[in-house]
């Protein structure tokens, strides 16, 4: 409840502890009105994996993009009790993080493209950085990262985008066709990682336009009609 | 000093000049006897206008004249410098921008020089503080707009790249780093040509006149390399605040990438 009223939530934040207050971790969405879609509500739990299925152009990606705060939008976004207006956009997106379908890439290698918070600690377990797992998890030998993207296939691409989302370590993950361009191979080692994911915890928002793969990791389906004005989507959350 | 005056047939001399391109608008049937005919009636007037308004100026010698002068000249180029861009902004938003930008770079700039560097008496007087706002605002104009112009472009071509850092959890200013460069970069540029090739290329306007006015060479280039600091100096500072504000242009206090903020191009 006090979800609903945010700045109580944070007073609360301030004076007990977190994980006392806020009970069970997810991510809510609350009347989330972007593009022509009506307004959407439901909740992600932690672990939990929420498809979106829908025909081309029936706003998939307006709506990951709202959730990710990268388009304004009228409703209410809470993350483990916290609404994204309450912490600065930048923070938002530290925790929710949106991996576009086509992925870009600002420097002319991937290692300068990845977070600097995600590059810079310095192995001590042993086991690699969570970067080189990650590489290694996707089957991406690590001098990938150094050679010209623009020299790596299409898939190669695709996997290392992946990477780059994942590789400091954010809380919710909407994930936009993240298998689209991938052979079946590749497409489940990233369904592997997602089930990974999911058992550390992490809240995932899948769009995909494979039912089978939907089937495989779904807990929850949104299903949205062709954007019609009139077209009220099927809800079967 | 050799000043020579120009009487009115000395001007009708050099107008007569303008048959030949009629000649030649004529010959190859360029029909452009009237836009000719116009252009050169309009640069006979404007100017004629000039003079005179300018002539009242320093007969005033009053600072508020003289100030009321600058800061229509600095609205005139605000007004310029968002104009005629290949992705305009939508609104009065750039208008502002360019206008406040070339008003504070231009007043401060002038000021400057005029108090500190050249000093006359008084400190206000027209005849040296108007010229040099007048080639400051040029100049920061040229850099201002192609400042603009290169932000809204390359922001909406690179949409990909800022929209893929800030989803990274980087901040307005860093995700645009790139654009704010490129930007920077090519509105620098005009008046660093202009450094680097000022004297060997081409004599500048300023030089030019001044020689004309009968001041020794030596004395019109030091006046020369004066007034290029400060068009250096002065064209800098608003090529960056107007980079810098123009990113608030492009995005929104939640660090998105606003291009709908930009005229719709059918």
């Amino acid at each position: 409840m006090f979800a609903l009223w945010p700045r109580a939530a944070r007073l609360g934040r301030a004076l007990l502890s977190t994980h006392q207050l806020t009970g069970p971790f997810v991510l809510r969405i609350d009347k989330l009105k972007t593009g022509r879609l009506p307004p959407l509500s439901f909740e992600v739990a932690d672990g939990e994996c929420m498809s979106i299925e829908g025909p081309s152009g029936a706003g998939k990606t307006l709506l990951l993009r709202a959730i990710a705060d990268l388009d304004p939008a009228k409703g209410h976004v809470f993350l483990d009790g916290q609404e994204r207006c309450e912490i600065s956009a930048t923070q938002w997106r530290r925790q929710v993080r949106y991996c576009s379908a086509e992925p870009a890439w600002w420097t002319p290698t991937a290692r300068g493209s990845l977070p600097k918070a995600a590059v810079e600690p310095k192995d001590t377990t042993g086991r690699g950085t969570r970067l080189d797992r990650l590489m290694r998890s996707l089957d991406l030998p690590p001098v990938l990262l150094d050679q010209p993207v623009a020299s790596l296939s299409t898939g190669e691409r695709q996997r290392l985008a992946l990477v780059r989302a994942l590789c400091d370590d954010p809380k919710a993950i909407l994930l936009d066709e993240p298998t689209g361009s991938l052979d079946p191979v590749s497409a489940g080692l990233v369904e592997e990682l997602i089930r990974f994911l999911l058992l550390s915890g992490r809240n995932i928002i899948l769009v995909s336009h494979d039912p089978r793969q939907i089937e495989r990791l779904a807990h929850a389906r949104l299903q949205l009609a062709q954007t019609a004005p009139a077209g009220e989507p099927e809800r079967t959350v | 000093m050799s000043y020579v005056s120009l009487g009115v047939t000395d001007l009708a001399i050099a107008a007569s000049l303008i048959l030949i391109n009629a000649a030649i608008s004529f010959a190859f049937r360029l029909n452009l006897e009237r836009t000719l005919l116009l252009a050169a009636v309009r640069m006979v007037v404007q100017l004629a206008a000039v003079g005179f308004v300018l002539k009242m100026v320093f007969d005033a010698t009053s600072p508020w004249v003289t100030l009321a002068a600058g800061l229509f000249m600095a609205a005139v180029a605000g007004f310029e410098s968002a104009s005629r861009l290949e992705r305009p902004y939508a609104g009065w938003r750039a208008y502002g921008l360019g206008a406040s930008t070339l008003l504070v770079t231009g007043l401060l700039a002038s000021v400057f020089t005029a108090v500190a560097i050249i000093g006359p008496q008084p400190w206000y007087q027209p005849r040296v503080v108007l010229p040099i706002l007048g080639m400051v605002l040029g100049n920061a104009l040229t850099g201002v707009s192609l400042v603009l112009d290169t932000m809204s472009d390359v922001a909406s071509r690179e949409r990909a790249s800022i929209e893929g850092r800030l989803s990274l959890g980087a901040s307005r200013f860093t995700a645009f780093e790139a654009v704010i460069a490129r930007a920077l970069r090519t509105g620098l540029m005009p008046i660093l040509n202009t450094m680097a090739a000022a004297g060997v290329v081409a004599l500048p306007g300023m030089m030019t006149g001044q020689i004309l006015a009968g001041v020794a060479p030596i004395e019109a280039a030091k006046y020369q390399m004066m007034i290029l600091f400060v068009l250096a100096g002065s064209t800098a500072l608003a090529v960056i605040a107007s980079a810098l504000g123009a990113v608030y242009l492009l995005s929104d206090d939640r660090h998105r990438l606003r291009l709908d903020r930009l005229k719709r191009t059918g």
